[in-house]
Parts: C-alpha cells; sequence; structure tokens
C-alpha cells in the first residue's frame, strides 16, 4: 500500500483549478487553506490596529488619537485577534489540515459540517467587520455590562452578532473533531499511538463544545437588553452587572486554554522531530490537556478578585488556578526532557518551539502572580495583565501557530520556505516580543492601567521601549509573511518527508497529498514518535519519498 | 536622566507584604526560568544533530522524574497561594473603627463625601497612621478605584456597595486611578490621593467651605423627612425593626439565616425592603427604589451607623 507509487502528479492543489473548486470544496485541505488565508488577513487587520495603539503610547499624552478612537483600537484589537484569529487559528487550519492525515483517514467525520463551519466563521467576521466599518466597539472585547448594554454609542450589537454567529463556527468544529478522533482512526490507530497533536485537538474540541454556548448566550442576552430592553446586567433595569462577568468567564477563561492546547500539540510534534526522539513522558503530556481543559472550567472567577465577589470564592478559584501550573509545568518540563541524549536540529520550527518553550514558561509563571490573591488586587487590570496575556497568546500561540505552519508548510504547498531568512524571522519576532512586553510588566507593577490612552508622564520611557519592540516584532511578522508567500512561486520543491519526521503525514501521504490523502487505508502498527534504530533502518534510504518504504509495509 | 522608577511608592501598611509577595514570585520566576532555558540550551548545544542520519537512543520516560515534576511544584504553589490569600484577607478585612469616606464613580469623575460632610471631587485627602474604609457605589456603569501607591484596588458597581479600607504611612501626593473600562474619557477619570499628617487633616476638614452638616446629621434630616421614623423606632415595638446598634451586626431573617446588616444590606433593605425579611416582621416596607439617590442613600446609611454610637 505505498501510497506514493501511485503517484501521478496530482495533488489537492492541481487535481482541480477555479474559484468555484475552492468555495465548494469539502476537501478538509483545501478548507484549512481557505482558513489561513482568511485568519491572516484577521490577523494582519488585527497588527495595524496593534501599530496604532503603540503610535499613540509613545507619548504620555492623547495626541494621536481621540479618546474615542483610541478605544474602538484597542476594543477591535482585541475582538479580532481573539475572536477571529486566535480561537481558531491552529485548529481551523493545521486541525482541519492535518488530523484525517495523522489519524490516516481521508476527510473529516462531516466534510459538509466542515465547510459550513468555515462560511459561519465568515459571515461572523464579516458582521463584525462591518460594525468596523460603520465606526466600531468601544466596550473592550470584553463587553462589560451595562457600559455595553446600555451606555456605549457604538456599534455594540452588530459585533456582538457577528461573535455570536462565529462561535457556532468553533462548537461544529469541535463536534466534527471529535467524532473524527474517535470514528475515523486507522486501523491499528490506538488511542494512546496517536501524536500528542490529536490529543491536543481532542482536549481543545471538549473545551469548544462546551463553553461556547455559554458565550453565545451571554452575548445574546447584552444584545437583548442593549435593543430591548430587558433587565438583565443592568440594575437600574433590576439587573446585576457582576453576572455578567461570572458568565462570560465561565468561557472566556476556558477560551484561553482553547487557544492555547492546540499549541501545545504542535510544540510536541516539532521538537519530537528535531530531537528524533520519542516524547517524553507521551502520557503524562496527553492527560495534561485534559487535566487542563477540566480544571479551566473552574477557575473563571479568578479574572474578579476584585469585582465584589465574596473573600471565599476569591480563595477557591485562587487555589484551583494554582493547581493548573502543575500540569503545565509537568509539559514545559516533558518538553524539555525530550531533547535530553536526542539529536538535535535547530531548524525555524524547531527555534520557534524553543521560543514558545521560553516564552510561554515566562507567561505560565506571570499568571501565577495574578492567581496569587493578595497580589492580584495591585496588578489586576493594569499593564501586567496586558503583557502576561500577550506571553501567553502571542509569546505562546502565535509563536505556535508558525511553527507549526513553518513545519507543516512543505507538506500543505509542496514547497520549502527558504531556511536561513525563517531563522531571522523568528530571531526579529522574538527579540521584538520581548522588547515590546517586558516592559509592560514594569509598567503594571507600577500601577499604569490598561485601555488609557494617556498616562502619568513617569511611564513614558517604559512605553517608548514597548513601541520600539512593537516595530521590530511588526518587521518580523512582515517578513515572514512575506517569505512564506515568495516560496511559494520560488521555494525548492519538497520532498514527501524533507525533516525525516515520523507520523502518517509524513511517512505515508504524498507532498502535497492526493485529494484523498491515501489510496490504501494504512495499517498502524507502532507507536508514535518511532524514531528508535530498529525503525529507521527502513526510512533512511534517504528523503526521496517514492523510494521510501513504508514503515506500516515492513512491520 | 528621567526617573525610572521599577516599582511604586510604598505609602500603605499594607504595600510591603504585597511587594513581598511580589519579590517571592519573581524569585520563583527566576528560578524556573534559570531551570528550564537552561535544560533547553544546555540540550540544544550538547546534543546537536553530528550527521544526518544520526539515530539517537530512545528513552520513552521516567515516573520518578514525572512524580517530581507534578509534586515540587503542587507544593510550591499550594504555599504561594496560602502566603497570598493571607495577604488577601487583610486587604478584605477593615480593622476596626476606620474612618469613613462615601465614594460615587460617575462618568468620569469621582464624588467624595467625608462622614463629615465635606466633599470633593477627584481628589482624596486622607490622615496617615488611621485606618480608612472607602463605601463605594457607581451612579452608572462599572469604575474601580485603585491606589497603586497603596496597593488597593476594587471595582466600583451600580447598584451595590463594595467597600475597601487602606492605612496610609507617608505623607505624600498618590495616583487615583480608574481601573475598570468606564467608556470615552476613562483615561481621565483619575485623581489624586494627598496623605496628610493627622493635625493637618484635621485642619483641612476645618478649613474652606465647611459642610453645614455632618453625613450623619443629613442622614437623620433624610430619614424625617422620609418618615421611617414611624415605622423604624428607638426602641423595639414598632412595625419595623429598630436600628439603633444594629450596623454591622448580625441579624436573623424569617427564613432562619443570618445577615450581617453592613452598608449593603442597608442600601438593598432600603431600595429593596422585600428582598430580606428580618424575622418577626412583615413585608410592608415599600420600595425606596427609583425615589432616593445615592448621595441621601450614603448618608441615610451614614446615620444608621451613627446610631450605634448612642449609649
Amino acid at each position: 500500500m505505498n501510497a506514493h507509487a501511485v503517484n501521478s502528479g496530482k495533488n489537492y492543489l492541481n487535481e482541480t483549478y477555479g474559484l468555484k473548486s475552492w468555495l465548494l470544496t469539502v476537501d478538509h485541505k483545501r478548507i484549512g487553506i481557505m482558513y489561513l488565508i482568511t485568519l491572516t488577513g484577521f490577523f494582519i487587520l488585527g497588527g495595524i490596529f496593534a501599530s496604532l495603539i503603540r503610535i499613540e503610547l509613545l507619548t504620555a499624552k492623547g495626541d494621536m488619537f481621540e479618546a474615542e478612537t483610541y478605544n474602538r483600537l484597542f476594543t477591535m484589537h482585541g475582538v479580532v485577534m481573539i475572536f477571529f484569529f486566535l480561537i481558531p487559528s491552529i485548529p481551523a487550519v493545521l486541525g482541519n489540515f492535518l488530523l484525517p492525515l495523522m489519524l490516516g483517514t481521508r476527510d473529516v467525520a462531516f466534510p459538509r459540517l466542515n465547510l459550513a463551519s468555515y462560511y459561519i466563521y465568515l459571515a461572523g467576521g464579516l458582521f463584525t467587520m462591518l460594525a468596523i466599518v460603520l465606526g466600531g466597539v468601544d466596550t473592550g472585547w470584553t463587553f462589560y455590562t451595562p457600559y455595553s448594554s446600555t451606555y456605549s454609542n457604538s456599534f455594540v450589537a452588530l459585533a456582538l452578532v457577528g461573535v455570536f454567529i462565529n462561535g457556532f463556527s468553533s462548537i461544529l468544529t469541535g463536534v466534527n473533531f471529535i467524532v473524527t478522533i474517535h470514528k475515523m482512526r486507522a486501523p491499528g490507530m490506538t488511542w494512546f499511538r496517536l501524536p500528542l497533536f490529536v490529543w491536543a485537538h481532542y482536549a481543545t474540541s471538549l473545551l469548544q463544545v462546551l463553553g461556547t454556548p455559554v458565550i453565545a448566550i451571554t452575548l445574546l442576552l447584552v444584545t437583548f437588553e442593549r435593543i430591548f430592553h430587558i433587565g438583565i446586567f443592568n440594575p437600574r433595569l433590576g439587573g446585576d452587572p457582576v453576572l455578567m462577568q461570572h458568565l462570560f468567564w465561565f468561557y472566556s477563561h476556558p477560551a484561553v486554554y482553547i487557544m492555547i492546547l492546540p499549541g501545545f500539540g504542535v510544540i510536541s510534534e516539532v521538537i519530537a522531530c528535531f530531537s528524533r526522539r520519542r516524547v517524553f513522558g507521551y502520557s503524562f503530556i496527553a492527560f495534561s490537556s485534559l487535566a487542563i481543559a477540566i480544571l479551566g472550567f473552574l477557575v473563571w472567577g479568578h479574572h474578579m478578585f476584585v469585582s465584589g465577589q465574596s473573600t471565599y470564592a476569591g480563595m477557591v478559584f485562587s487555589f484551583l488556578t494554582f493547581l493548573v501550573a502543575v500540569p503545565s509545568a509537568i509539559k514545559i518540563f516533558n518538553w524539555a526532557f525530550t531533547m535530553y541524549k536526542g539529536s538535535i536540529q535547530l531548524d525555524s520550527p524547531m527555534l520557534y518551539a524553543l521560543g514558545f518553550i521560553g516564552l510561554f514558561t515566562i507567561g505560565g509563571l506571570t499568571g501565577l502572580f495574578l492567581a496569587t490573591l493578595g497580589l492580584d488586587v495591585h496588578m489586576h487590570d493594569t499593564y501586567f495583565v496586558v503583557a502576561h496575556f500577550h506571553y501567553v497568546m502571542v509569546g505562546g500561540m502565535v509563536m505556535a501557530f508558525l511553527c507549526g505552519v513553518h513545519f507543516w508548510w512543505p507538506k500543505m504547498t509542496g514547497r520549502m520556505y527558504p531556511e536561513s531568512i525563517g531563522k531571522i524571522g523568528v530571531l526579529l519576532i522574538y527579540a521584538g516580543f520581548n522588547l515590546t512586553f517586558l516592559p509592560q510588566f514594569v509598567l503594571g507593577y507600577l500601577g499604569m492601567p490598561r485601555r488609557y490612552s494617556t498616562y502619568p508622564e513617569e511611564f513614558q520611557p517604559l512605553n517608548i521601549m514597548s513601541s520600539a519592540g512593537a516595530s521590530v516584532l511588526g518587521l518580523g511578522f512582515g517578513l515572514t509573511i512575506l517569505m512564506l508567500l515568495w516560496s511559494l512561486f520560488k521555494g525548492e520543491k519538497a520532498s514527501a518527508n524533507p525533516y525525516k519526521a515520523k507520523g502518517l503525514e509524513w511517512t505515508d501521504v504524498d507532498t502535497p497529498p492526493i485529494t484523498h490523502n491515501y489510496v490504501d487505508i494504512p495499517v498502524v502498527m507502532e507507536e508514535a514518535y518511532a524514531y528508535g534504530p530498529d525503525h529507521h533502518q527502513q526510512t533512511k534510504s534517504g528523503d526521496e519519498s517514492s523510494e521510501t518504504v513504508k514503515e506500516t509495509d515492513v512491520v | 536622566m528621567p526617573d525610572f522608577p521599577l516599582w511604586p511608592e510604598q505609602a500603605s501598611s499594607v504595600a510591603w507584604q504585597v511587594d513581598a509577595l511580589y519579590g517571592l514570585l519573581l524569585a520563583l520566576t527566576v528560578l524556573f526560568i534559570v531551570l528550564v532555558f537552561g535544560l533547553v540550551i544546555v540540550f540544544a548545544i550538547k546534543y546537536k544533530r553530528k550527521s544526518d542520519d544520526e539515530i539517537p537512543e530512545q528513552i520513552h520516560g521516567s515516573i520518578p522524574l514525572e512524580l517530581a515534576m507534578t509534586i515540587i511544584p503542587l507544593f510550591m504553589a499550594i504555599g504561594v497561594f496560602t502566603l497570598g490569600a493571607d495577604v488577601f484577607f487583610r486587604l478584605q478585612r477593615a480593622p476596626a473603627d476606620p474612618l469613613e469616606v462615601y465614594v460615587i464613580g460617575k462618568q468620569w469623575m469621582w464624588k467624595l463625601q467625608h462622614e463629615s460632610g465635606k466633599r470633593e471631587i477627584n481628589t482624596l485627602h486622607v490622615p496617615v497612621g488611621q485606618p480608612v474604609r472607602l463605601t463605594m457605589t457607581s451612579e452608572d456603569v462599572l469604575h474601580d478605584f485603585f491606589i497603586p501607591a497603596f496597593r488597593v484596588k476594587k471595582d466600583v458597581v451600580p447598584g451595590r456597595y463594595t467597600t475597601m479600607w487602606f492605612e496610609a504611612t507617608k505623607t505624600g501626593e498618590y495616583h487615583l486611578f480608574c481601573a475598570e473600562f468606564c467608556g470615552t474619557q476613562h483615561a481621565y477619570m483619575v485623581g489624586k490621593v494627598i496623605a496628610m499628617e493627622p493635625g493637618d487633616y484635621h485642619d483641612w476638614l476645618q478649613g474652606g467651605p465647611v459642610a453645614s452638616m455632618s453625613m450623619a446629621e443629613a442622614g437623620e434630616k433624610q430619614f424625617a423627612q422620609l418618615g421611617c421614623q414611624t415605622c423604624h423606632k428607638a426602641e423595639s415595638g414598632g412595625r419595623g425593626p429598630t436600628l439603633v446598634g444594629i450596623f454591622n451586626e448580625p441579624q436573623k431573617l424569617d427564613n432562619g439565616t443570618e445577615v450581617v446588616a453592613d452598608s449593603d444590606f442597608l442600601r438593598e433593605s432600603i431600595l429593596y425592603p422585600n428582598a430580606k425579611i428580618l424575622e418577626g416582621y412583615q413585608a410592608i416596607m415599600p420600595a425606596y427604589k427609583g425615589q432616593i439617590n445615592d448621595q441621601s442613600l450614603n448618608q441615610l446609611v451614614a446615620y444608621i451607623k451613627s446610631l450605634n454610637e448612642i449609649p
């Protein structure tokens, strides 16, 4: 069942041509690519908002924009980045592209539903874009009531409807992945032979299916209060504003794990490949993802220590939050030990993965500052929170996303990107990121509140550092995007398995894959990450994919 | 060379405790960063790939190591949690007999009133060496009263009271920020806290436009105008419970539970009297929701509180 033997030069990219063949495709790989293109658009848009924010904050006075404009900028930066980039990023792009390949199947369980998810995402995005074009939203991405439901004079309802619609895309993708992982695994692909990328997506999908309905309902209630004046959150109408915070964070804290867990999956794959080592403590990493998913639902109140929530509730939420540190530490150390006695090659994806470990470690540890009750009272709603969140979301999630995009780029496009420029991109992003957000930890402890367009003068030097870093960061992102675009046309042609990686998507699938992935469904006879000598003889015959003998043929 | 501070001034009794927590967490962070970065960098150099077909020895994992990386962080986490909760308790519980200040937040200003009746806007004068408790509410959206130099912060929520306390330890002028996004001029909803020697504070209270009556006196007037005393008499036996000596004391409800008659309970009982009924009384009081503003409510609460001092 050597899939490559029948390679006739046809693959999922050149099987059919034309816009219609893409817009109506039910191929999980093409849908993944469509997500990638759309998401990149949102990422660039969110990045432009971020740049404008950093320009305003260069000076202590609010001189670049009106306060009203500034409020809209940070709100739209948050809404676009979180709901339309970070939450879908890895699952919708890499998850869509890779899950069926990794599981040894020809598509996800519900291919048409998968296409519908894309269009729901697009529709949600268009609603929110419409709100932006008409003049924007100024509530902050948290949509706290009663400001959002009563007082704000911006296009809140339209943006809320956009995010509401988008939620269904997330739920349907989650359902699709859960069923695919349960029902579509190739013969022999037992649960404990699954790549950790799949485990991470399983945990993520559970969160998406269980959490997203709550935010959908909450946003709908805010919309109802805003349009029909039904009293739910506004005390003037007999409502409770703090209730909205409970509901909002019941989803939005797990959402942080929706954003980061798939990143964990990518990092496990990449570190194993570039260390040629089985992932150290496989089952600990797999179960720590589930532990994080479960605990993630029980910690929402740590966003509300100063909201007027009771002291004892605060203590319970603080304690449970500290428990999340344990599975996170397990992951970090297991990744580090995966490198022990490995064969380490520092290519761009590996540099991204190591960058992720460093930045996520800082992001996680600074989360503990905020989980510490007595300390959070001072730090809540300051730039310390902004810095912590960006360390986890950009230092963690965006690094992991870029890590995965680089790693699987040859598989997705059939082209290699230039390695030297890839490395320059990583270094620029890493340096720029730290210069942007390290000063914000200090600013936060000094007491600079977030969402301020103007600030006392003593905060200016640190803000200048931060803005300088942001320009380096922007340069790194720009260079990387241009490099990847360039490689589509001029990049070296990729072989089926350029990194000699393990995993069905490398060993049993063409580059780029054929439309239905596998001619014959593979039979899996070994664990994931079988990089050991017993398994290697068969694949060391070289990069030429067509000569590579399959693991599954041999055993 | 501009001033380049790394942490804010310590100007309250709890500031050093919060800073100690910060120092502890910084130390833990540095420890873990050195450990993780160290492992990654040493491994990356030591086990650099030597040839393209190099196959390293395969190691599946190590149960003792996994247990170590579970149990050690777990104990560290519990330790830090405990220390943080301890400081939090101190931040939550005001010492006995604090100076009371009432705060009303509105888009986009802070209105403050001292017990003597003296008002100020966006500036709060307090004496050093004496605990001050703020009883706060909002007329519109969420706000948050944040004094970085004191390391205290609390949301100011419409429709209810929240309280916070501090004791200034050093005279000076400190930033006051609104820390919860509250709309267009959020970044301009700032002010200052001026901590003064008690003597100077006393002089300040007496100086300038003097309030014609204290908050409790104004509250007493309100109390009479609204006719509250027809039911809430100084002795028990009225149609409503007596309000003498109840402030901050536990009260028994008709459903058998107990509730402390703090400012938030009094506020609720005035606006929505039927929400909680004291044992032995009827739900006959009219609701004052919409009849009475936040300022008058604060005065009524100050008056009821002053009834505790009647021997």
